[in-house]
């Protein structure tokens, strides 16, 4: 990375650390965790809880704002360009400005309230694992936003698109699964359902977290073959990897387009 | 000098630029004029490096311009509405720019005196007035003495004081040897600075002229009824 990346970094990080949906979305993370705690919560049904609505909320809210995020800083990135800044730059700097202070917030809303009712250390590897995947979502659902918002030019349809595909990985993709298990339930699916799960990065992350909670005793039979494989090296390898693709893929074609592009 | 020859765009099925040939000179106020979707911004905008075009090619000094980011270095550029970070100050702004442009100290403030900016340093740039974001960027544009300055309706929301300032300034810059492109609405304006009138209509050039020549072969008072005579003549 260079230092004009590294520059333009800076400015928006500074610019975004300012802005008030960060503010918010850091408020909402300290206090449902605090909330949960004081519900009679102690760490392990606490991230249980959390996992759920990390799942939920940290795809909407990256997906969302990413895309509008982009929309918004439509007018800057053109004047950015007019500088001596190349266009790779610009893209690196803008996913930045994006992608750390979304991980930072959600790191910290959760950390904090874990430190001061005083289970932080004790719930230490299971926390890290939580935060992981919740800042590999936030990761993969950008970077689908910046693929959205480079794919059309109009704001209203990027962001119909954004509910639309966070609505079809958090909803109709499981809807589809379990119509799947229904038509086929004289077969033996463990093995297919798990493929089709692992295409989805939001059921994926959802598996991972469930195995490493040892949760997974909840899915029944299904889950017992879930926790054959992923409770393996193989199995976390494979999800890292699914999970790297999923970032890979938009990411890639969005900085390709951002270049390739007219302003 | 910038020359470009042939440049051609086309967005999906819509031919913008239709093979343009131009060289825009050092020492001159060049206009580029037209009617609304003409292929003005198209033009400026490829100029920048914003736009890529089909074919044809750009040359600034002899030397092409292909995805190369440091040619930008020469130029100002300052945009018809210039929108930079919402919760930047313009004091971090102007830091900002002139980080990313490896500061040297040799940078001309002039019209930030002019127009009388320190006092809005500390504000956010979403709390600037229309018209002080016009200003900021001119300021910016003029800033690092670039050799060729690119202005897109420079005067358009700023009072009369500060029109004329960046006015002057223009034409100071003009004597200093600068290439200086311009768009503007307003034609009083373009008749006071500049020297030559590009004219594009649905992608061409449809002419090129200096000012005083087109006055001069109409035989209208000015550069408005000029060019409407001169439209009416080729319609």
């Amino acid at each position: 990375m260079n230092t004009n990346t590294l520059k333009l970094i800076k400015y928006q990080l500074r610019d975004v650390m300012r802005s008030r949906w960060v503010i918010f979305y850091l408020l909402f993370f300290v206090l449902v965790t605090d909330a949960l705690f004081r519900f009679g919560g102690t760490g392990d049904r606490v991230l249980l809880s959390l996992m759920n609505i990390v799942l939920l909320v940290i795809p909407l809210v990256s997906i969302m704002l990413g895309t509008m995020y982009l929309y918004n800083s439509r007018e800057y990135t053109e004047l950015m360009l007019c500088q001596p800044v190349k266009r790779q730059q610009m893209f690196t700097a803008l996913f930045s400005g994006l992608v750390l202070p979304l991980s930072a917030t959600v790191a910290a809303g959760i950390s904090l309230p874990f430190i001061w009712n005083g289970v932080f250390i004790s719930h230490f590897s299971a926390l890290v694992y939580l935060l992981a995947t919740a800042v590999g979502l936030t990761i993969i659902f950008s970077a689908l936003a910046f693929a959205i918002a480079l794919l059309t030019e109009d704001k209203i349809k990027g962001l119909g698109l954004a509910i639309v595909l966070w609505l079809f990985f958090a909803v109709i993709y499981d809807g589809l699964i379990l119509l799947v298990i229904y038509m086929f339930s004289h077969y033996p699916l463990q093995q297919p359902v798990l493929v089709i799960s692992m295409l989805n990065p939001l059921d994926l992350a959802r598996i991972a977290l469930l195995i490493q909670f040892e949760a997974s005793t909840l899915m029944g039979f299904t889950g017992a073959v879930f926790q054959r494989f992923f409770g393996s090296g193989t199995g976390q390898l494979t999800i890292l990897l699914v999970m790297l693709t999923w970032i890979g893929i938009p990411l890639g074609w969005a900085a390709r387009r951002f270049v390739q592009k007219d302003f | 000098m910038i020359s470009i020859t042939k440049l051609e765009k086309k967005f999906g099925r819509l031919n913008v630029l239709r093979g343009i040939d131009l060289d825009i000179h050092p020492n001159e106020v060049t206009a580029v004029l037209g009617p609304n979707g003409a292929g003005k911004t198209t033009f400026i905008k490829s100029l920048l490096g914003l736009v890529k075009p089909d074919s044809g090619s750009i040359s600034i000094r002899g030397k092409a311009i292909n995805g190369d980011a440091e040619y930008r270095s020469r130029i100002g550029y300052m945009p018809q509405s210039a929108r930079y970070p919402d919760n930047l100050s313009v004091h971090e702004i102007l830091e900002m720019v002139k980080d990313i442009r490896g500061a040297t100290d040799d940078t001309d403030e002039e019209l930030f005196h002019a127009f009388n900016l320190k006092t809005e340093l500390p504000k956010k740039f979403k709390t600037l007035s229309g018209g002080n974001r016009q200003k900021v960027s001119a300021v910016l544009a003029f800033l690092f003495k670039p050799d060729i300055l690119f202005l897109d309706e420079p005067s358009a929301g700023l009072d009369p004081v500060s029109s004329s300032c960046l006015k002057d300034k223009i034409a100071r810059e003009k004597e200093a040897g600068k290439t200086i492109i311009l768009t503007s609405h307003i034609m009083s304006e373009i008749q006071e600075l500049a020297d030559k009138v590009v004219y594009i209509l649905d992608g061409v050039i449809h002419f090129e002229t200096t000012v005083g020549s087109l006055l001069e072969s109409t035989g209208e008072p000015t550069l408005e009824r000029a060019i409407a005579r001169k439209m009416k003549g080729a319609a």
